[in-house]
């Protein structure tokens, strides 16, 4: 069997979001023995086998699990895209200077590591009103980038190209996800849309592109399965005006003034009513689209459009409204599979 | 040696435990052979792991891997297309614009059979007049007369602006990029219009009407190259009188971030209103013969003298119908 058949995984982030649901699906691949997930605090999601190693934000450590685990994948998903989650400064230690630190420990000289898959977002193509309607992933952005989101995530891309420019050997490919939606994510962009009315920024109806967070669960083991190499736009077709999504939502807009648009705001982000950074704003005024080709091409079929990862948002918010935050049927004790699972006390051969 | 913690440091015998506890510090659990192959252990693994999944409840699947059909989208709400066009906007505009364009300009085309029914073009006219007059009566030309949806590049400046860019959008314009036209008129063989003079075209003063300002950069022969498309000149005449610009303001455009800030002959005539009223100057508007390029499509680069020679030429093509017309031209506002 060739290495790349079995695989030793490390998933940054495991805490995240993404580091859990990408964990949560390697696990069920019986081709990958081992998994081992970083993160600073504990993963919220349940795992049966993935080991956990709690880190700190920037990974100094990280060279020496890499060398004891052997892995031979990295996951990269723990990359900050949204600035309400965290400071600026946390934010640079966390996506720049960890991301800086994993490509150190990966690029040792008796470093293991094959494949490498980095989890950036469309926000480094900036959004501006001279914009492309679509980006491609060769498009340089239109102006330089000003956010701080932005910019970490360009310098991390920028490791990200010269660690693949530097190994060679290794695989390395880089997804650029569009706006996530769906059935369980949070983001500031659904937190607007769960709002009575949703906010938008008066005289500007831009085109927005969302992917499912299925998709991107489903894009990463994909690309992490083909083996593909290099950068790939992950996002939904089509293009939806944000009028059309507050439609959908079943929900009318609330115009905010375009000017001090973010002055404005600002007591109802005190309030804890609407967070939307300068990047969302922005967004709301100018939109952005990414040519999601090249991993169609690839071989990669997306189960969401746009409108239909709007849609699935959609449903999920009913549900919740009629049930609450439902519970699944089965309930999961950890505790006591963990006890089957690991302790001596258990006859675990009984032939 | 089941639970002996102790730091990870070889590779060969690491790793036969297939799970852990959550947070707990990188430890390793070895088994006792020191002779097994990483092929024979993970056979052990997956036996163990059989074994056991037999006893054990595993997680429900939070996503299902497997399943990778296409999830049916639901139905748009609104015709809105990917580059911002709505045809039940532009419906409404044709149906306001018409009178304008018949009775106001009383447009009149020359030509207009050069336009192919079909396939991706590249229009390419002069610009004039402070708001520029001559991009609808094209695009409704065009519309009505050909029953083709026509897209205009202009400048992004009108992305800025509230409502203006929203409604531009809607109406079928779009920012001036490269990809933009090339995605248009390649792909999808649509017809894109653009002023390559750009706002040198719309902020001449009144004495220089008719005299085209530099075509850019020659970028719209490279596009119209790329995209195997042919260029369809158009001269217009009549837009200028439309609007004149009697003098500019440049110090203030600067300060808040405007191209220009023209003061026209309708301000001066119709006092503030002016800003928004059109005199009604005789619109007529001749089709050029199409140029080919006889390139091959979606080539890297075009030589760059073949470009600029091209654009130049293109330039001269309209220049000269446009001194044919105004020559022939006996009022400005009867034609």
């Amino acid at each position: 069997m060739s290495p790349h058949n079995v695989r030793r995984v490390l998933v940054t982030g495991l805490g995240s979001f993404w580091g859990g649901r990408v964990a949560q699906a390697l696990e069920r691949d019986p081709n990958v023995e081992v998994i081992v997930g970083l993160d600073t605090e504990e993963p919220h999601v349940e795992l049966e086998r993935t080991e956990y190693v709690r880190v700190d934000a920037n990974y100094s450590i990280l060279a020496k699990i890499v060398r004891a685990t052997r892995v031979d994948t990295i996951v990269h998903t723990f990359l900050i895209v949204d600035p309400t989650q965290m400071s600026q400064r946390a934010m640079h230690e966390t996506n720049v200077i960890g991301t800086m630190n994993l490509f150190a420990a990966a690029s040792a000289p008796d470093s293991t590591v094959r494949n490498v898959v980095v989890k950036s977002a469309t926000a480094v193509y900036g959004c501006t009103p001279e914009d492309p309607t679509w980006f491609t992933e060769d498009t340089p952005p239109s102006r330089p980038l000003r956010r701080p989101v932005e910019r970490s995530l360009d310098q991390v891309e920028s490791y990200v190209r010269d660690f693949a420019e530097d190994n060679p050997h290794v695989v390395v490919s880089l997804l650029r996800f569009s706006n996530v939606i769906g059935t369980e994510i949070i983001t500031p962009l659904t937190r607007a849309l769960e709002l009575p009315v949703v906010p938008s920024v008066w005289g500007f109806d831009p085109r927005f592109q969302f992917v499912h967070e299925d998709d991107v669960v489903r894009s990463i083991l994909y690309v992490l399965r083909s083996n593909l190499s290099g950068v790939y736009n992950v996002a939904g077709d089509g293009l939806l005006p944000w009028t059309e999504v507050a439609t959908l939502c079943g929900k009318l807009t609330f115009p905010l003034p375009p000017l001090g648009t973010s002055e404005l705001l600002w007591p109802f982000k005190r309030a804890g009513v609407v967070d939307l950074p300068e990047e969302y704003l922005n967004l709301l005024r100018f939109g952005r689209g990414v040519d999601n080709r090249k991993l169609k091409s690839a071989g990669f079929g997306f189960r969401y459009t746009s409108a239909g990862a709007v849609q699935a948002f959609v449903e999920a918010t009913r549900l919740r409204r009629t049930l609450g935050d439902h519970e699944p049927a089965y309930r999961y004790e950890r505790d006591v599979e963990q006890f089957f699972r690991h302790s001596p006390a258990v006859v675990r051969d009984p032939g | 040696m089941p639970g002996d913690a102790r730091p990870a440091r070889s590779s060969k015998r690491s790793g036969t435990r297939p799970a852990a506890t959550a947070a707990r510090p990188p430890t390793k659990t070895r088994t006792p052979t020191k002779t097994r192959t990483r092929a024979t252990q993970r056979a052990v693994v997956e036996a163990e792991q059989r074994s056991r999944s037999a006893e054990l409840v595993h997680l429900p699947n939070a996503i299902d891997l497997d399943d990778d059909r296409p999830v049916e989208p639901p139905p748009r709400r609104g015709d809105v297309d990917e580059w911002g066009r709505s045809e039940h906007m532009r419906e409404i505009a044709r149906r306001v614009y018409d009178p304008v364009y018949r009775h106001w300009f009383r447009a009149e085309w020359e030509g207009l059979d050069k336009i192919p029914s079909e396939g991706g073009a590249l229009l390419v006219s002069n610009h004039a007049a402070a708001i520029p007059s001559d991009a609808p009566v094209i695009m409704h030309g065009i519309e009505t007369e050909l029953n083709r949806p026509v897209y205009g590049l202009a400048d992004y400046f009108f992305r800025h602006v509230p409502v203006v860019g929203t409604m531009w959008s809607r109406l079928g314009g779009l920012p001036a990029h490269p990809d933009n036209a090339y995605r248009l008129l390649r792909e999808q063989g649509q017809l894109v219009l653009v002023f390559p003079e750009g706002t040198k075209g719309t902020s001449k003063l009144v004495g220089e009407r008719y005299q085209l300002r530099r075509f850019g950069r020659g970028g719209f022969v490279e596009i119209a190259m790329r995209a195997g498309v042919p260029v369809i000149p158009i001269a217009v005449v009549g837009a200028e009188e439309s609007m004149p610009i009697v003098a500019r303001l440049p110090t203030i455009a600067r300060s808040i971030g405007v191209p220009y800030l023209p003061i026209t002959a309708n301000m001066l005539a119709f006092g503030p209103l002016g800003a928004g009223i059109y005199f009604p100057a005789k619109f007529k508007l001749r089709v050029l013969d199409p140029v080919h390029f006889e390139v091959p499509a979606d080539q890297e680069r075009y030589s760059k003298s073949r470009v600029m020679d091209e654009s130049e030429r293109i330039r001269s093509m309209i220049q000269d119908a446009l001194f044919d017309m105004v020559r022939r031209r006996r009022s400005v506002w009867f034609g």
